[in-house]
C-alpha cells in the first residue's frame, strides 16, 4: 500500500505512529502547513506553551515523567533558538527529546530569509543528533529514525528541521516498520567477564557502596527493580546522585540519601571511605567528586554505563562494563545467585556500624524559628503532608532544588524531575506543566526559588488555558540564594546583584492569570496553607516567604574531597582555598 | 577494514587497557574514522575536538564509498593516554560515525601524505633544488626559468626534511594534503 501525502501530513503520520499523544509547541510561519494539519485531527493533542524554551522543559517533563519521548514543534529562527536551552538541558541528563522545527523553503535557505537561523548548524552540538530535510520522500523514514536515536543507547535530544517546501510537497509516506534505523545500534548486554569479575568484588568486599545515577531510571522501571533486588540480596548501602532519585526508595533500610557537594554527610563519607565501589549508570560528575585526586582513595571502582566515553572520562576504573543498566544488572544477579549469593557479612556488618555513626550526626537537622519558616522546615511539611500521595516534583535551580533532594523522599523511578547537569534556572515550572499533561489527576509540584520561577513565569498562561492543577511552591527569600551564599563563602559578603529589590506580589500575579495565590509567612499556619494548596482544582501560586539568609548545608567546599563537608555555619569562614574559587 | 574486529565502542579490546598505567606523557595517535558521508558530518567531528578542547594536528576526509556512502576521516592528534581514549569514545557515540580505529594503538599503519612545494630561484639553487629533489624522489611537476612546483609523498617527516631544505633554496609556498593512512597487514 502506498501512500501519498504532503510534507506537513507525514509529520503527525509519523507521530501517530510513534505513539505520540502530546505535542509542547509554538507556531510560526516556518511550521504553518504542519499546524494546519495538527488542526484537522484528533489524535495528537498541542499544547500551545508561552515560549519555545518551556515547551522542550514541558517536553522533557513528559518524557521523564513517562519513561516516553518528549516531543516539541517550533517556528524557524527564534523559536529554533530559543528551544537551544533546553536542548542543551535535555542533553546533559539524558533526556529523549524530539524536536520539530520549521525551516524556510530550501530555495532561500543560506539568503538571510525572513526567520531564518542555521539551525542544525547551532543545535548540532547540543541535540544527540539533528537532521535537515530537504526532500519530502525522505522525511517519515528521518522522522522515524530521529525516534530511534533519542530512545536507544544513551537517550538524549534529537531535532528535525523541516523547510516549509518540504512540508507543501508530496511523496509516499514510509511507515514505521520499513523506515531503516541504520545502523546506530548501541551495545546494551555487558562483558561477561567483566561482570563475573565485579561480582568476585562483591563477594568479597568489606565496605562496599552502590553509587547509581540517572542511567537507572533511563534504563526504564525494570533497572529500577533488578537494582532494588541487588541492594536487598547483597545488603551493601546505596547512595544517588541528583538525577538518580526514586530508583531506590527513600524509605528503604539501605538508602544512605543523596551524594554530592550538597549530600548527605553518610553518603559522602561511604563513598570516601568504600573499598568497592559500583557506579550503576552514573558519570562522575564534579558535583559529586569533588577533589579528583582525593576521590575515593581506597576503593576498587566499577562502573557500568551505556556510554563508552563516560568511563574512564574523568575517574579511571577497575571495572568498566559498557551496557545497559537493566541488561548489566540482570546479569550481575543471575552470576552473582549461582555463585552462591555471598557477601563477606563479617566486613559488610563492620561497615554498617560505622555507617550508622556517621548517621547519628543527622547532617539534615535544624531548629525550626518561631516567627519566620525556614525552607526546610518548608519542605519537610510539605513532605509529610504530601508523601503517599500519587505525587510528582519538580524543581528550579538553586538552593531550594539541593533542599528538595535533601528533605524530600522519593520512593519510586520518574517521580522526580531537576535539572542536573546544566542547572537550568526555570526549567521546573514547564517541566511541572509536562509532568501534569501526562499524568493530569495526579500532584504535580514545582518548588521554586522566586527568581528562577520568574523565568519561566508566562507559563501561568499554559497552566490555565489547559487545566492544568500545577502546585507552584515558591520558596520566596528575595534572594538568588545559592549565588548569594557562595558571595557569603568566597566573596567577602559582597553580594553582588544577588537580590531583587521588584519582586511581583505573587498572589495578585496568580490573581491575574486566574489561578490561586496563597502566601505564608508563619510557621504556624504553613500546614494549613499547604492542604488549601493541594485542595484548590486549579493552578496554584504558593508564595513562601522564608528566611532570607539560609544557607545550604552540609557542603563539600568546590575543590575539597569528601572527607572535608561543612556541616554547619560556624566552619565556613574561609572554607573554599584558591584552588576551589576558580570552580564553580 | 580492519584485522581487529573491534566494535564501536567497545572498551574490552581497548589499546588503553594493555598500559599498565595512566601517563601524563602525550602521544601522538592518527586515528582512522569511517563516516556515513551525509551533511555536516564533518563539522560534527571538527566540532567535537574545538567544542572540548582536543589537538587535530593533521586531517584528511574524502569519499571512499560511493555506493555504501561512506567517508573516511583520518586525524592526527596528541594527547594523553587518557585523552586519546576520550577522543575515540567521543568519536565512537557521534551518530553517523560508522567504525573509529587508532592506527597507532591497533599494530602499525602506514602514512603518506603528499605536498606541492612551489621553489624560486636561478643558477645554483635551482640546481641544487633540482638535486635534492631527486634525491627524495620529488618530481616537477611544473616549471618556469626561474621556478619549480614539486611534487612529493611520503610520511610526515619526510615531507618536513624536504620543506626545510627547500627554505633556503627558494621555497615560496607549500600545500600539504594532511595524512593518509592504512592499518598495516590483512
Amino acid at each position: 500500500m502506498t501512500r501519498q501525502m504532503t510534507g506537513a501530513k507525514m509529520v503527525i503520520q509519523a507521530l501517530k505512529d510513534q505513539g505520540v499523544d502530546t505535542v509542547f509547541g509554538y507556531p510560526g510561519g516556518a511550521v504553518l502547513p504542519i499546524y494546519d494539519e495538527l488542526f484537522q485531527q484528533n489524535h495528537i493533542q498541542h499544547i500551545l506553551v508561552r515560549h519555545e524554551q518551556a515547551a522542550v522543559h514541558a517536553a522533557e517533563g513528559y518524557a521523564r515523567s513517562t519513561g516516553k519521548p518528549g516531543v516539541v514543534l517550533v517556528t524557524s529562527g527564534p523559536g529554533a533558538t530559543n528551544a537551544v536551552t533546553g536542548l542543551t538541558d535535555a542533553l546533559m541528563d539524558s533526556i529523549p527529546i524530539v524536536v520539530l522545527t520549521g525551516q524556510v523553503p530550501t530555495f532561500m535557505i543560506g539568503s538571510d530569509a525572513f526567520q531564518e537561523a542555521d539551525t542544525v548548524g547551532i543545535t548540532r552540538p547540543c541535540t544527540k543528533h539533528n537532521w535537515l530535510v530537504k526532500d519530502t520522500a525522505k522525511l517519515s523514514a528521518t522522522i522515524h529514525q530521529a525516534f530511534h536515536v533519542a530512545m536507544v543507547g544513551r537517550p538524549g535530544p534529537v531535532l528535525v528541521d523541516i523547510p516549509k517546501d518540504v512540508q507543501f510537497a508530496s511523496a509516499e509516506y514510509q511507515p514505521k516498520q520499513k523506515a531503516p534505523t541504520g545502523h546506530y545500534q548501541p551495545q546494551v548486554k555487558g562483558d561477561m567477564e567483566m561482570i563475573t569479575a565485579l561480582v568476585e568484588a562483591i563477594e568479597t568486599a568489606e565496605r562496599p557502596v552502590f553509587y547509581t545515577g540517572g542511567g537507572v531510571i533511563n534504563s526504564g522501571p525494570g533497572a529500577s527493580q533488578l537494582l532494588r533486588e541487588l541492594v536487598e540480596a547483597t545488603g551493601f548501602p546505596i547512595t544517588s546522585t541528583l538525577m538518580g532519585l526514586g530508583a531506590y526508595p527513600a524509605s528503604g533500610k539501605h538508602w544512605l540519601g543523596m551524594l554530592g557537594m550538597h549530600g548527605l554527610y553518610e553518603a559522602n563519607l561511604a563513598m570516601h571511605g568504600c573499598d568497592l565501589m559500583i557506579n550503576v549508570g552514573a558519570r562522575f560528575d564534579d558535583r559529586i567528586t569533588g577533589r579528583l585526586d582525593a576521590f575515593s582513595p581506597k576503593s576498587r571502582k566499577a562502573h557500568i554505563d551505556i556510554d563508552a566515553s563516560s568511563i574512564n572520562k574523568v575517574i579511571r576504573v577497575d571495572m568498566p562494563i559498557l551496557g545497559d543498566v537493566g541488561h548489566v544488572l540482570e546479569d550481575v544477579l543471575k552470576v552473582w545467585k549461582a555463585r552462591g549469593r555471598r557477601v563477606n557479612q563479617e566486613g559488610l556488618q563492620k561497615w554498617w556500624a560505622r555507617i550508622h555513626e556517621w548517621q547519628k550526626v543527622d547532617c539534615l537537622k535544624f531548629k525550626p524559628n518561631e516567627g519566620t519558616i525556614r525552607p526546610q522546615y518548608a519542605l519537610s511539611r510539605l513532605e509529610a503532608l504530601t508523601k503517599g500521595r500519587d505525587r510528582y516534583i519538580s524543581t528550579e535551580v538553586g538552593q531550594h532544588q539541593m533542599w528538595a533532594a535533601q528533605y524530600l523522599g522519593f520512593e519510586d523511578p520518574n517521580r522526580w524531575m531537576t535539572s542536573g547537569g546544566l542547572g537550568t534556572m526555570g526549567y521546573g515550572f514547564p517541566a511541572s506543566i509536562g509532568a501534569q499533561v501526562a499524568h493530569p489527576d495526579a500532584l504535580v509540584i514545582n518548588v521554586a526559588g522566586e527568581a528562577s520561577w520568574l523565568m519561566n513565569m508566562q507559563e501561568m498562561g499554559t497552566a490555565i488555558q489547559f487545566d492544568l492543577p500545577v502546585k507552584q511552591f515558591i520558596l520566596n527569600n528575595e534572594r538568588l540564594g545559592m549565588v548569594r551564599q557562595w558571595q557569603e563563602l568566597l566573596h567577602g559578603q559582597r553580594y553582588s546583584h544577588s537580590w531583587s529589590e521588584a519582586l511581583p506580589d505573587f498572589v495578585k500575579l496568580a490573581e491575574a492569570f486566574g489561578a490561586k495565590g496563597i502566601r505564608c509567612s508563619d510557621p504556624a499556619d504553613l500546614d494549613e496553607a499547604i492542604m488549601e494548596m493541594m485542595s484548590y482544582d486549579g493552578p496554584v501560586i504558593f508564595d513562601c516567604l522564608v528566611e532570607k539568609h539560609e544557607n545550604c548545608f552540609p557542603m563539600i567546599p568546590s575543590g575539597e574531597p569528601h572527607n572535608k563537608m561543612l556541616l554547619g555555619e560556624a566552619k565556613t569562614k574561609d572554607a573554599i582555598g584558591s584552588k576551589g574559587a576558580v570552580m564553580v | 577494514m580492519s584485522a581487529l574486529h573491534i566494535k564501536k565502542g567497545s572498551t574490552k579490546h581497548s589499546a588503553y587497557n594493555l598500559r599498565s598505567t595512566f601517563s601524563d606523557a602525550e602521544e601522538t595517535h592518527t586515528i582512522a574514522v569511517l563516516v556515513e558521508n551525509e551533511p555536516g558530518v564533518l563539522a560534527r567531528v571538527i566540532g567535537l575536538f574545538s567544542g572540548r578542547g582536543y589537538n587535530i594536528d593533521s586531517l584528511t576526509v574524502a569519499e571512499v564509498d560511493h555506493l555504501g556512502h561512506l567517508s573516511r576521516i583520518t586525524i592526527v592528534t596528541t594527547g594523553t593516554p587518557q585523552v586519546i581514549e576520550q577522543i575515540k569514545a567521543q568519536l565512537g557515540r557521534i551518530v553517523p560515525v560508522h567504525e573509529v580505529h587508532d592506527l597507532t594503538a591497533e599494530g602499525g599503519s602506514v602514512e603518506r601524505e603528499l605536498a606541492l612545494l612551489k621553489v624560486s630561484g636561478v643558477n645554483d639553487k635551482r640546481v641544487e633544488a633540482l638535486r635534492l629533489a631527486d634525491i627524495f624522489r620529488a618530481q616537477v611537476v611544473d616549471s618556469t626559468l626561474e621556478s619549480f612546483v614539486f611534487q612529493i609523498t611520503g610520511t610526515p617527516e619526510k615531507v618536513d626534511a624536504f620543506a626545510d631544505l627547500m627554505r633556503p633554496l627558494g621555497l615560496s609556498e607549500i600545500a600539504r594534503t594532511g595524512v593518509a593512512a592504512l592499518a598495516r597487514g590483512l
